[in-house]
């Protein structure tokens, strides 16, 4: 693959690398949740991280979105070396993130939590915004329209003002998206979109993420259970097996490579 | 209208304002309880602290005189200068400020994921640190805090209400100040919390701190914030409360007060801290003057904490708090 990227088998034009994760190590005491992992990711790109429990992949997002600091290895982010970060500066970065469980803030409507996604975004000081003065007025209102649009393109129109609290799981899923979106990220983490879904739910979610990647050009990298899902979502698959890589590549590649099979499909599969 | 009746309104009148006092207090508490959940038992001595230095600043008070005093032999007090009011009010805000940022630096910073008990004996540290500071600094004296409030009875409420009843009420002009300023302080900070980035990152931060994170809040940005409005209501109360009976260290007490207060509002609900202030206040009072008689008075010194007990039973969440419900 060149570095200057490539283009996929429904005609969308892949960049050049957006992030690349070198040799990256990370431990908890003795024990090595990743090893020495290399992979990248491409501008515009779907890129999911696959493999069974315990693989490593909720670390290896952990690692990327700086809530983990890995012992060994580089993070290189728009040609950058990253220096180890806490979150909130990987997120003022332009990497916004979604979490398995799920974390909204439970306590605050819908609307106000997509807010949350653009405080990194909004330029006023404390000064002006404790006095709501009118650059910190037009601001707010400003950053209000585009979280409107959000709200549209995911469809959540009618609990804008419901607090997040009292929302089935599905939807909660949605507003985590949309607070992640809101962000306008440069790279946007999924972690397990779909876990815990009805189908129905899964479907919906799916063709949010193909939409979003499609209408703002987001690059996606996502972890997945659902194998299914992962080889219809993405561009290609990093496959991961107790910490380590053991593929990498198209979901074709990935899903005719032996120790794929042998690890994550299980023999029989073959 | 009978006699009983008429000092029992007068009673609770000025027992509602003592509420304030209180509310003044417990609303301190609750800011740092909603963003960070620590029980911040320092917020009494904040107070404390913030009357010292008004009064230090606004007199020229020279900062560790005894110390300085007695390593070099001089015998230095003032500076010789006596500050208007509204600007030593500025300059202790400020320090509130500076003092916020040396907490989160000094102590919240290394405790960051500890359990909340852990913190709250870092608080009654921090309570005992910071009332040791303000003597070293200030000296132990009593002293008279002035920043040209309106005191003694209010002659209008005691003219009309004799008109109309033959009996005139006794307010303090202080307390209804007091009333006021609650009321204001109140309602900033309800509008900065909803209307405000900054409001929205603290409520975010309350709510879930990874999410907090992720979304790009600095944790150390918001506690520095919230301690620094915690130092300026703590500010507030130590005006009132020093004007009312000047700045002494039994100020600090006043925070064992706020306790039932905030078991009755709720440990986080603003307007909660109002209410719950309110109602002790004013059940306090009138508890002393219709039971007191009975057994002997001195009531007020338990009244509220029993009152307090009361709530606990049967509405552990206080009349404003979220309501606990694990689900299973």
């Amino acid at each position: 693959m060149s570095t200057e990227g490539y283009t996929t088998a429904d005609g969308r034009k892949i960049g050049g690398v957006l992030m690349e994760m070198k040799n990256i190590t990370l431990r908890f005491g003795g024990v090595k949740a990743i090893t020495d992992i290399s992979f990248d990711i491409r501008e515009g790109e779907i890129r999911a991280i696959i493999g069974p429990n315990g693989a490593g992949k909720s670390s290896m997002l952990n690692v990327i979105s700086g809530f983990y600091v890995p012992q060994e290895g580089e993070v290189w982010f728009r040609g950058q070396k990253r220096a180890p970060m806490r979150p909130y500066e990987v997120a003022r970065q332009g990497i916004a993130r979604t979490f398995q469980n799920i974390a909204l803030f439970e306590g605050m409507t819908v609307l106000d939590n997509i807010m949350t996604g653009r405080l990194t975004l909004m330029e006023t000081g404390l000064a002006a915004q404790s006095l709501w003065w009118g650059k910190a007025q037009r601001e707010e209102v400003a950053h209000r329209e585009k979280v409107e649009k959000i709200i549209d393109f995911l469809e959540i129109q009618p609990i804008r003002k419901t607090p997040v609290g009292r929302l089935p799981y599905g939807l909660k899923k949605r507003v985590e998206l949309a607070r992640a979106l809101a962000a306008e990220p440069k790279l946007l983490l999924l972690d397990e979109p779909m876990a815990g879904m009805n189908v129905e739910e899964k479907e919906d979610m799916c063709r949010f993420i193909l939409d979003v990647n499609d209408e703002f050009g987001t690059t996606i990298a996502l972890i997945e259970h659902d194998m299914g899902v992962v080889m219809d979502l993405s561009d290609r698959v990093v496959v991961m097996d107790y910490g380590k890589k053991i593929g990498d590549g198209t979901p074709d590649e990935v899903r005719s490579n032996p120790d794929v099979i042998r690890a994550y499909l299980g023999v029989e599969h073959a | 209208m009978p006699d009983t009746l008429l000092y029992a309104i007068e009673v609770s009148l000025n027992g509602l304002m003592a509420g304030i006092m209180y509310a003044l207090v417990a609303l301190g508490f609750v800011l740092i309880f909603k963003a960070s959940g620590i029980f911040n038992y320092a917020q009494g001595v904040l107070a404390l602290f913030a009357a010292l230095t008004l009064v230090g600043l606004q007199k020229g008070q020279i900062p560790f005189a005894h110390i300085i005093n007695a390593t070099l032999g001089t015998d230095l007090h003032y500076f010789g200068w006596t500050l208007p009011a509204l600007v030593a009010i500025a300059l202790t805000a400020l320090v509130m400020v500076g003092l916020a940022w040396a907490i989160e630096r000094i102590v919240l910073q290394h405790l960051v994921n500890q359990a909340p008990i852990i913190l709250f004996m870092a608080t009654i540290g921090l309570a005992y640190f910071l009332e040791g500071l303000g003597d070293v600094m200030w000296g132990a004296d009593i002293k008279k805090l002035d920043v040209g409030l309106p005191q003694g009875i209010n002659e209008t409420i005691d003219e009309l209400t004799f008109n109309a009843f033959g009996y005139g009420f006794f307010i303090d002009n202080l307390d209804i100040i007091a009333a006021f300023v609650a009321g204001a302080l109140v309602l900033t900070l309800t509008l900065f919390s909803q209307y405000t980035k900054y409001g929205r990152a603290l409520r975010a931060v309350a709510d879930d701190h990874q999410a907090a994170l992720s979304v790009g809040i600095s944790l150390r940005f918001i506690w520095v914030l919230v301690w620094s409005i915690a130092g300026f209501v703590a500010l507030v109360a130590g005006i009132m409360w020093g004007s009312k009976s000047g700045v002494q260290f039994s100020l600090s007490l006043i925070a064992l007060k706020a306790l039932p207060v905030l078991m009755l509002g709720g440990f986080t609900s603003i307007p909660g801290a109002i209410v719950g202030g309110l109602i002790i206040g004013m059940g306090e009072k009138l508890f002393e003057f219709f039971a007191g008689p009975l057994i002997g008075g001195a009531t007020e010194n338990w009244f509220a904490y029993v009152l307090a007990l009361i709530f606990l039973v049967f509405r552990p969440q206080g009349l404003f708090g979220e309501k606990i419900i694990e689900r299973v």
